[in-house]
């Protein structure tokens, strides 16, 4: 880890209002992409004390659903091309996404593309599920992760 | 009975619990399941252990298996794969803390008697060669080792071999000859065999894009009871079918190589991680879309040389990822497949009702 800041002035927006969503039942099965945007907005960036929405890092488009093949697409853009937090935002998707669906449900995960200068390359590890294992049972990764998700909770 | 003739299904015979977290790889042990010896097999799981299943001796193949062992306290990360040794005595488990552990199987007991240390980080595959005489693992650090089994279980390794440019994902021995194939997040499969003047191993053969090799990962090969032809299967969604010229290398030291046959592309939509050829021919396939799919040589003749079609589907056989699917060597048609749900299945490929 550089002891330098990756990204020293990041562009802070303000947080989205929120419209109070009801309990809204679609049916059992059907996952609502705002749902898991609401879920996964307040991920704390591992370098800065902002969400990853007050970045721009996510957005209510950086998700898609396709109900009838059971697959969830997150598209994130880091907020530099040469961001190397890209694997570790990446992976607090992934820590935060993990109990959330109907286990049938397949995510992938992704920058945006054109966001990233080794987009195929930090695609790749996002969505091999052994390297993404491997990762979190290294205790510092996994501190680091957890940080970053559960920092709006304490 | 022919394959060719008749449905076929896929019956589910047992479904395992025990395990934890996520199944990542089962193993058959060879030297059970007939001659009035219980078919055994070990799985492996992100829970760090290893557990040992055994057939009871009642009833024929759709009797039960039960968890005879548990290996624990040995592994402090997830164990990725094992392999038994060719006589059963041995087995070898991988794991995600760099060591491959070899454990003796005595009786009902499994005594961890050697840990092999070198890899660099998370080990990901092992593999005995045919006569038990090496063992080879693999790893994130991208090398392949080749250890020498020597009296009284003491391992030497012989070789460390560095090739590929990323992660190497499974490592298998041919079953015939002393050569090594390995696999990798590199897309490529490299085969790897010992020069007869220096005894250095190298690497003979890289089947990459230019030999139509895949175009990512590829996590698993497996070959046919022939020994003359393999199959790959990759995050690229196709399964490759590779065959190498049969006739027995006479005089010459020179390597006979791999050619592309024939990619089944189009039966998968998500990244197949396991694939294993059946004495009998059918190849199975795990997938990350919770099925099992199972493929057959065309003999209809049709067209110049082999082809390759799928014969059944079976959608949703475990309710997450598929990991690892495994023909028992002495049963032909019986199956056992791993996944992320921490179940074992075990199947029975039968003509369908």
């Amino acid at each position: 880890m550089t002891l330098g800041l990756i990204n020293a002035n990041p562009i802070v927006h303000a947080k989205k209002e929120r419209i109070a969503r009801t309990e809204d039942l679609h049916g059992d099965d059907a996952v609502d992409p705002l749902d898991i945007y609401d879920f996964v907005r307040d991920i704390r960036d591992p370098e800065h004390p902002y969400s990853l929405e007050q970045l721009s890092v996510l957005s209510e488009e950086s998700i898609t659903v396709d109900e009838k093949l059971g697959r969830i697409l997150i598209t994130f853009t880091p907020t530099i091309q040469h961001c190397s937090m890209a694997t570790i935002i990446g992976l607090c998707l992934r820590v935060k996404l993990m109990n959330y669906f109907p286990s049938h449900f397949k995510v992938d995960i992704k920058v945006a593309p054109g966001s990233h200068a080794n987009e195929e390359s930090v695609n790749k590890q996002l969505n091999d599920k052994e390297r993404v294992a491997a990762a979190l049972e290294n205790p510092n990764l996994r501190q680091l992760v957890d940080e970053c998700i559960y920092s709006n909770e304490l | 009975m022919d394959l060719l003739e008749g449905n076929l299904e896929l019956k589910e015979i047992q479904k395992l619990e025990g395990h934890t977290d996520r199944v990542w790889s089962v193993a058959w042990n060879p030297a059970t399941g007939a001659a009035g010896i219980p078919a055994m097999f070990a799985s492996c799981s992100g829970d760090k252990t290893v557990r040992i299943w055994q057939q009871t001796p009642s009833a024929r193949c759709s009797a039960s298996f039960e968890c005879k062992a548990v290996l624990e306290e040995t592994h402090n990360r997830t164990v990725r794969s094992c392999a038994w040794s060719p006589s059963g005595k041995l087995l070898a488990t991988a794991s995600f803390d760099a060591t491959t552990a070899i454990w003796e199987h005595i009786g009902d007991d499994f005594e961890c008697v050697s840990t092999l240390e070198g890899h660099e980080n998370e080990v990901k595959s092992v593999s005995w060669n045919a006569s038990g005489s090496l063992l080879a693992t693999c790893s994130r650090d991208k090398s392949v080792w080749i250890w020498e089994v020597q009296p009284g279980n003491e391992f030497e390794c012989v070789a460390v071999l560095q090739g590929h440019t990323q992660d190497v994902k499974m490592v298998k021995w041919h079953p015939f000859m002393d050569v090594l194939f390995s696999c990798s997040y590199d897309n490529t499969v490299k085969v790897w065999a010992e020069d007869g003047d220096t005894d250095d191993w190298h690497c003979v053969q890289t089947l990459g894009e230019p030999n139509n090799g895949h175009t990512s990962t590829v996590w698993a090969l497996s070959f046919n009871s022939t020994g003359d032809k393999m199959v790959t299967c990759s995050d690229d969604l196709t399964l490759k079918i590779w065959e190498t010229d049969s006739r027995i290398p006479q005089e010459t030291d020179g390597y006979m190589p791999w050619r592309h046959l024939s990619t089944l592309t189009g039966y998968h939509d998500r990244t197949i991680f396991s694939v294993h050829w059946s004495s009998e021919g059918v190849i199975a396939s795990g997938a990350a879309d919770d099925a099992i799919r199972l493929f057959i040589e065309n003999k209809d003749g049709l067209v110049d040389g082999p082809s390759y079609k799928m014969l059944l589907k079976k959608e949703k056989a475990h309710d997450m990822d598929v990991n690892s699917v495994q023909w028992s060597p002495k049963e032909q048609r019986l199956l056992a497949s791993a996944s992320d749900d921490g179940t074992i299945k075990i199947w029975e490929m039968v003509p369908s009702s």
